[in-house]
């Protein structure tokens, strides 16, 4: 039966949903006293999804028997290592938010719900074979994303975060949905093969467009320049683990729909789309880079850095052949380290009474007051910035690789000049931590999972990360294999 | 006959759409626009789109229409006010009506100029005969979009919950709660002393 089959390959997405649809009632008829027990519950599933989902990308699952319910639904090894990504991410932001909920007496059972459903949007993202899996997917996570950048709704700040966010969502949504039905007008069908089928020759100037929309619809998600501007705003309201959710799962899950998007429905008019990602990475490297300078608050800083970081993923995207999908994969696996890493880090900068600190100036002296914090700290901005010894080195190197294989010398090159722009920031940082008077004002104790949680993304980015890129390396490829892509 | 349903309909569409606009009463206006949603669901019917008139008359009617109605009686808007600033803005309305004109021109213009070159639908099954439009839409939702269907359904439970999450304010009823146990279990020789208060003193609540 077609249908077994089909929920089969569903399966993680089944575990999430429906671990999700019993914590709302548990959330309905227990109220906020669950809200732990929801949180690990919500955790052990996004864990069985991971778990779920690991043997075929291991297996590097490609071809016809990956597609469920009729072509809308695709379980392949490129959709497996992102939804790993995700899982890992979610699961991270569960293990992290209830500390700070707690302590500020916000912690709902509704929190963990949402964060399964938004986990549950963005695998079905990542797995979208047709434009309308693509859609729901997308509103499935960016409807949970609102609510949660608005969770303190009793800080105007957060609130803040929810009503841009939803807004400007909202108008990118409304966008790529023009796109989407321009598409659909022009090819007569919203199945990505179809649509590969159907655009072979020559593009028409609707279709174009269309294909544009989709392009700046999807930027929006994922905060390429110049769509970009809510980017600071929502990062630095919306509370600080939902921060590191928005700047590390969504984004992944955006990312490869975006790639999907572009190299196998649009896989025979990369010249059409190329030029735009080229012109989006340039942009987002330079904004990125260039906004952050003036920051004094980490969480924008870090905002400005996801910018800066999706440029060089953007790069990877250009080079539209099978190493630059695998190069986008990598950067995205050790950018989503990084980045949690940073936030957890931001997250352990307390006062003596336990409430969190955001500002830079904060950080003035912590290699004296608080050397371990300063010291991970210090190897996941070097790491961040790209500089050699550390992991986030690699990433950036595979990316230029790419390019460099599919003839973008000049962008690699402008990448990488811009690279050095950025690394100012991270090391002003550093300098600050190491060089300047103590502020003395991170004092506070932090809990166990915090440190744990950055002791392995410390481990991951430092030079012993590299043991990891042979097997990185290869899932990595036979992920993008599976793609069907030239080179 | 149906040419004479046609001009019908479409007459009262044209004309419960004018009232909308220039009824004095707000309420009277929305009135006027559950006229025109049922006209235009008429229309409906005539070219074989049954379900959407349907879903015109449940959705528009049974819930925006009155939803607008609420509205405009809750919050006593007022109209002689909005109506005063009307001068003040009208050169925004002309520039508005202005575009929309030009947009209207282009659209006719590209439509005289020939057909836009379009894909064909991919409309691979065999229509089902005899079905209405209702019975082959289901057909679709139920097996090859079930899938679809289902995410929607959880895309609007996630709305449901977030809307709940931001606005619930917990109980924090300002009548308190009656508890009818505790009522229950209240004897009179608690709730009720016997006192013998001093002439001229008064009494000690």
């Amino acid at each position: 039966m077609a249908f077994a089959a089909s929920f089969a390959l569903i399966a993680p997405e089944l575990v999430l949903g429906i671990t999700g649809l019993l914590l709302t009632l548990v959330a309905a008829y227990g109220g906020d006293k669950f809200a732990r027990f929801a949180s690990i519950a919500a955790a052990v599933a996004l864990g069985g999804a991971f778990a779920l989902v690991a043997p075929s990308v291991c297996a590097g699952a490609s071809g016809m028997e990956t597609e469920a319910f009729g072509g809308l639904f695709r379980a392949d090894a490129f959709a497996g290592f992102a939804k790993l990504m995700i899982f890992a991410a979610s699961g991270a932001t569960l293990m992290i938010a209830p500390r700070f909920f707690e302590k500020i007496g916000a912690m709902k059972t509704e929190f963990p719900v949402l964060i399964l459903f938004a986990a549950l949007g963005m695998s079905i993202m990542v797995s979208a074979n047709d434009l309308l899996t693509l859609y729901m997917g997308l509103e499935l996570n960016s409807l949970a994303a609102y609510v949660l950048a608005a969770m303190l709704r009793d800080d105007d700040r957060s609130a803040e975060a929810g009503l841009k966010y939803f807004v400007l969502g909202a108008l990118a949504s409304g966008i790529l949905l023009f796109g989407m039905s321009l598409t659909y007008g022009f090819t007569g069908t919203t199945s990505f093969a179809g649509i590969t089928a159907a655009v072979s020759g020559e593009l028409s100037t609707g279709m174009l467009f269309g294909l544009i929309f989709m392009l700046a619809g999807l930027a929006f998600k994922i905060s390429a320049a110049p769509f970009h501007m809510w980017t600071p705003d929502v990062y630095t309201g919306a509370p600080t683990p939902v921060t590191m959710f928005f700047a590390s799962a969504p984004k992944v899950a955006a990312v490869a729909l975006l790639a999907r998007v572009s190299m196998e429905a649009f896989g025979s008019q990369v010249d059409a789309w190329r030029q735009v990602v080229i012109a989006a990475a340039l942009l987002s490297i330079v904004i990125g880079a260039l906004g952050a300078i003036g920051q004094s608050n980490i969480k924008r800083l870090l905002a400005y850095s996801s910018i800066n970081n999706v440029g060089f993923i953007l790069i990877g995207l250009a080079a539209a052949n099978a190493s630059g999908a695998s190069a986008l994969l990598v950067y995205l696996a050790i950018y989503t380290v990084m980045t949690v890493g940073s936030f957890v880090a931001v997250l352990l900068m307390r006062d003596a009474e336990g409430n969190q600190l955001e500002g830079i100036s904060d950080l003035a002296g912590l290699a004296t007051t608080r050397p371990a914090l300063a010291w991970a700290l210090m190897a996941l901005m070097f790491s961040l910035a790209g500089i050699p010894p550390l992991f986030g080195f690699w990433g950036k190197f595979v990316v230029f690789q790419a390019a460099v294989e599919a003839d973008l010398l000049a962008l690699a090159a402008i990448g990488i000049a811009a690279s050095v722009i950025g690394a100012f920031y991270y090391i002003k940082i550093v300098k600050i931590m190491f060089f300047d008077e103590p502020a003395g004002t991170i004092t506070g104790e932090a809990d166990k999972a915090h440190w744990a949680l950055l002791l392995i993304c410390g481990v991951i980015v430092s030079p012993l990360g590299y043991f990891l890129t042979p097997w990185l390396g290869s899932l990595a490829d036979m992920a993008a294999a599976s793609l069907g892509l030239p080179g | 006959m149906t040419v004479f349903a046609f001009y019908m309909f479409a007459a009262l569409v044209i004309a419960s759409g004018a009232f909308t606009i220039l009824a004095r009463n707000p309420v009277h206006s929305v009135l006027w626009l559950i006229l025109a949603f049922f006209n235009a669901a008429g229309l409906m019917v005539l070219v074989g789109a049954e379900f959407l008139a349907m879903l015109l008359i449940v959705v528009y009617v049974g819930a925006v229409a009155v939803l607008f109605l609420f509205v405009v009686m809750m919050l006593n808007i007022d109209f002689a006010e909005l109506r005063a600033g009307f001068m003040k803005n009208a050169p925004l309305g002309v520039a508005i009506a202005v575009i929309l004109l030009a947009e209207l021109v282009l659209g006719i213009g590209a439509y005289r100029a020939g057909k836009l070159e379009l894909g064909t639908p991919l409309g691979d099954a065999a229509p089902i005969a005899g079905a209405s439009n209702t019975e082959s839409l289901g057909a679709l939702i139920y097996t090859k979009y079930l899938f679809l269907f289902e995410v929607a359904g959880v895309i609007l439970l996630v709305a449901m919950i977030g809307a709940i999450v931001l606005t619930h304010r917990g109980q924090r009823s300002t009548r308190g709660h009656q508890n009818i146990a505790k009522q229950n279990a209240r004897r009179p020789q608690d709730a009720t002393v016997n006192v013998k208060p001093e002439v001229g003193q008064g009494v000690e609540l």
